[in-house]
């Protein structure tokens, strides 16, 4: 094997290697809660990416919950909850708060839309 | 009851509307306990609301008790599954409306009036207000042989009965025997109707479970604003319509959002329960002007 053919096959590995670690690191997506919404109310992602839901609340402890995919956590405020998630199919899926905040808790809700 | 004698009853009654049948109690040595009779329940009344949905608001309650005063043949007590008021976040307005709500009940022929709360009512104080002026949120009585049990599954504003209730309501079951005939009154749905309209009881399918090994169990409950029967295993789950607005089926829409109101008020009402070796419903539209 030519000395510069190698280089460039270690080179294409390295940066393959690369590729692949960005495409497993879970994208973070931040989603603040209070009295009566989500901000943002509509997330995409697609299919087997790993994602991180960063969840905050700016005035009471709220709820988080995502049936579809089995999620269902307190947000409470001046916390960071965490949430991991493999949306493993596509599609529209509701999240709302299930923590009744007041008038307006039934409208507290948003869609996490996973594309193909 | 035989259903020529229901008819019967239902036509002495002064009953409108379609009975509804439920297969209920299906053990008929359970019917010798006790004599038959028949309940009136109320829900979701949300007294205080203000809005679009129904313009009429502040006198769709008054109708009702004017209808249900009207029944030719009074029931033995009345019932009110939960969402007596509008959620409010002042105290004081959350007591007031409850004063108010009290007061227009009051004008019920009938005095044995049994109350439970709705998220609406208690989930913002854990039940506080709630309990000052109607006592507990969960409690058993006892009717002609009928045992009924109220569960409190909104004080909790995570919609949870918790480990404490659950507790109790196994200990109150353990008293009684595998064919006793046994109503529960709640407000939310004790199972998942429609999980992503949190339509459910987070912890309601453990209370299912201790309600399982008897025979003869029906569910009434409130919440969804719409008639709803739904079976899980031999135990019936009944919804009742509000008297406020109604909502959309359940999955019938994008959101959970009210119907648009309609001066007929055709989704509206009250509904009678006679009990008897089963059950049967029968609505009452919201008819008194």
């Amino acid at each position: 094997m030519h000395r510069r053919t190698l280089i460039a096959l270690l080179a294409g590995s390295a940066m393959g290697g690369v590729a692949r670690l960005a495409a497993d690191q879970p994208a973070e997506i931040r989603i603040s809660a209070k009295k009566f919404e989500f901000t943002p109310n509509k997330v995409v992602a697609k299919r087997g990416q790993p994602l991180v839901l960063v969840l905050t609340s700016e005035d009471r402890i709220h709820g988080f919950k995502m049936p579809d995919f089995a999620i269902r956590t307190d947000i409470v405020p001046g916390q960071q909850t965490r949430v991991n998630l493999v949306p493993d199919k596509a599609g529209s899926f509701a999240f709302f708060c299930d923590v009744f905040c007041g008038d307006g808790h039934e409208d507290m809700d948003g869609t996490l839309v996973v594309e193909a | 009851m035989q259903d020529a004698d229901r008819r019967d009853f239902l036509r002495l009654a002064g009953l409108a509307g379609v009975a509804f049948t439920a297969g209920l109690f299906p053990d008929r040595k359970a019917a010798a306990q006790g004599s038959d009779f028949h309940f009136v329940q109320f829900s979701d009344t949300h007294w205080g609301y203000s809005g679009p949905a129904n313009p009429d608001a502040e006198h769709t309650l008054e109708k009702a008790v004017a209808t249900v005063n009207g029944l030719a043949n009074k029931p033995d007590f009345i019932v009110f599954t939960g969402d007596l008021t509008h959620t409010t976040d002042d105290p004081k307005v959350r007591r007031e409306r409850m004063k108010r709500f009290r007061e227009i009940v009051s004008a019920l022929n009938v005095k044995d009036v049994r109350f439970m709360p709705g998220e609406h009512d208690a989930s913002l104080d854990k039940g506080e207000a709630y309990k000052e002026f109607f006592g507990a949120t969960n409690y058993t009585f006892d009717h002609k042989g009928v045992h009924f049990i109220v569960l409190d599954n909104v004080s909790d504003p995570a919609a949870k009965l918790g480990d404490e209730q659950l507790a109790w309501l196994a200990a109150d079951l353990k008293q009684r025997k595998p064919d006793d005939r046994i109503v529960v009154l709640t407000h939310r749905p004790l199972f998942d109707l429609k999980p992503d309209w949190d339509w459910t009881t987070a912890d309601g399918a453990k209370a299912i479970d201790l309600l399982m090994p008897y025979q003869n169990v029906v569910v009434l409950y409130g919440h969804i604003h719409q008639e709803n029967h739904h079976m899980t295993g031999h135990i019936a789950h009944h919804a009742a319509k509000s008297l406020i607005f109604p909502l959309p089926a359940p999955g019938s829409q994008p959101k959970r959002t009210p119907l648009p109101y309609d001066a007929a008020m055709p989704g509206l009402g009250t509904r009678d329960v006679t009990v008897a070796q089963k059950v049967t419903l029968v609505e009452l539209p919201v008819t008194k002007g």
